[in-house]
């Protein structure tokens, strides 16, 4: 018998994907599996990608997470050199999102139509404004719904593709939002007007519970890929040196 | 015979001595980020004078929520309020939510301008630099024009990229600040001050960007000592020219972080956030914290 394929594993390959031909860049995804991804991305096929170790440097493990007094530093990046990298244009981020919409607005800072007196606060704009009109960015949701894929964010926070063609050409030169990795799915901008395209669904996620998930039409190809799996070799990296404690089937369980 | 070292004025105080320079309605920025040294021992003697009707700025940690919670808060900017919290997947820690801030902030008990941290980096550094504003492309796209209606753009007066007209900026406006508090790691008696941990976070641009400045440190050395108390001299990230005052406050971040010397306190941060729902136990908390 073939051992099940495990959505965390197919998750963390679809992350990894992002990242790929992005070369000598700042890769930064935040959140555990986009961590994992993004190591996978660096060990097994983008290996001049320069990662962080979540604080103040820039460093070489192979590890997703590395205790202080194990890290190998190649550079220094506390905060305020991080908004040097996001302004030259040489990082891809990878961030949450409270909410989504098609043309891929993010939301991560309040939920309700007054962002003045927010029905529900969230962390606020955080970087996102500056992320999006600077760098390449992707979006990781671990929990696919119609309350994450709506019709319209409550606050633009990354700008999306809508948004970026009223700036025009020249203010946008910058602006790729180029992946929405879920526990469903992978999805892209890559169709005709740059709305939200379906790129792979995992497998055993049906179209139709996709579709119930999402507060907004999809585009659907007429062939609707499945998901890669990790090679055996990316898995022995995930399983020996990325994260040997398995914290992605945490964060993404197998389905029921 | 004369001293070697050239004498200079003391501008060491008490924190209760820099609290009792604030003003009620000032304009305050606070250094740190997140959970991350924060100045605490100021924070908990400004609160124990009558000082209210803030206008904070800040890269958010429970501060915020603290000084809400005691009704000190007119006006916040900032571009997130989101203590560190361990995280329970890795053991490391993420950007959590305050339920203190969220719920102040969602019943209106103040007024706030949201940016994004580039554009509050740019709003200091605009006033540390004295001029009204500073150009960027941050902001662009974003709400960041619909959530606060007296941002404005500035066309460039060069050409764009593709030769034709100027480029549409945001021209973020100075942050000019009253007063800065900020928490450093050692500091001499002058008032110059270094960071021993691994990041500055923007300190050293709040006391710029501040007409008062008041750093507290874990300890205060003599100046030559200084440097070898530091590491080395690219840790002396504050320079006298900037600060009003010093003060010595031993464990002066806690409950926030300041490594290497301490760790945040996660049993005083989520006591206190599970105080949000019961007012009594929030003021009574808050009250021996601030005694403390």
């Amino acid at each position: 018998m073939v051992d099940p394929v495990r959505r965390a594993d197919v998750c963390v390959a679809a992350v990894a994907d992002c990242f790929s031909g992005d070369g000598g860049i700042l890769a930064n995804p935040i959140g555990v599996i986009p961590m994992i991804g993004g190591r996978l991305a660096r060990a097994a096929f983008e290996p001049a990608l320069m990662m962080t170790d979540g604080e103040a440097t820039l460093i070489a493990n192979a590890a997703a997470t590395v205790p202080a007094d194990e890290r190998v530093v190649e550079t220094y990046n506390p905060y305020r050199r991080m908004f040097d990298v996001v302004w030259s244009g040489r990082r891809h981020v990878m961030m949450g999102a409270s909410q989504i919409d098609r043309h891929g607005n993010q939301n991560i800072a309040a939920l309700g139509p007054d962002p003045q007196r927010p029905k529900v606060q969230l962390l606020g704009l955080r970087g996102a404004p500056g992320n999006t009109i600077h760098d390449t960015t992707s979006y990781w949701v671990p929990r696919h719904s119609p309350q994450v894929f709506v019709a319209a964010v409550d606050v633009v926070c990354g700008v999306g593709y809508d948004r970026a063609a009223e700036l025009g050409p020249v203010a946008a030169r910058d602006h790729e939002i180029r992946r929405v990795v879920s526990d469903l799915g992978v999805f892209d901008f890559e169709s005709a007007d740059h709305t939200m395209r379906i790129r792979s669904l995992h497998p055993g996620v049906d179209l139709d519970a996709v579709v119930a998930a999402t507060g907004f039409d999809l585009v659907v190809p007429d062939d609707v890929p499945t998901s890669r799996e990790p090679t055996p070799e990316e898995l022995a990296l995930l399983d020996e040196v990325i994260d040997p404690d398995g914290t992605r089937y945490r964060e993404v369980p197998d389905p029921a | 015979m004369s001293p070697a070292v050239a004498p200079a004025p003391s501008k060491r105080m008490s924190a209760d001595d820099v609290a009792a320079r604030l003003r009620s309605g000032m304009t305050v920025g606070i250094g740190g980020w997140g959970s991350r040294r924060k100045p605490m021992t100021l924070i908990r003697a400004l609160l124990r004078t009558d000082v209210t009707d803030l206008h904070v700025v800040s890269y958010g940690g429970p501060e915020v929520g603290i000084l809400a919670a005691a009704g000190r808060l007119r006006h916040l900017t900032f571009a997130f309020v989101s203590p560190d919290v361990p995280n329970p997947i890795t053991g490391g820690s993420v950007p959590g939510l305050d339920p203190h801030f969220r719920s102040a902030r969602q019943a209106g008990a103040f007024s706030a301008t949201e940016l994004d941290e580039g554009m509050m980096l740019l709003g200091l550094q605009a006033a540390a630099w004295r001029v009204p504003f500073l150009p960027t492309r941050v902001g662009l796209g974003s709400d960041v024009t619909r959530l606060d209606p007296n941002l404005r753009t500035v066309r460039s007066p060069y050409p764009g990229p593709d030769g034709g007209e100027g480029e549409e900026l945001i021209a973020q406006p100075a942050i000019a600040l009253d007063a800065a508090l900020v928490h450093l790691d050692v500091g001499d008696e002058r008032g110059n001050a270094a960071f021993t941990g691994a990041d500055p976070y923007f300190d050293d641009l709040m006391l710029e960007a501040a007409a008062e400045g008041y750093v507290s440190v874990e300890r205060i050395v003599p100046t030559e000592d200084l440097v070898d108390a530091a590491g080395d001299v690219t840790r002396l990230r504050v320079g006298r020219l900037f600060t009003t005052g010093i003060v010595e406050a031993p464990g002066g971040a806690a409950p926030t972080e300041c490594p290497p010397a301490y760790g945040r306190d996660d049993d005083w941060q989520s006591a206190w956030f599970k105080t949000t729902k019961d007012p009594e136990a929030r003021d009574a908390m808050l009250e021996e914290w601030i005694r403390g």
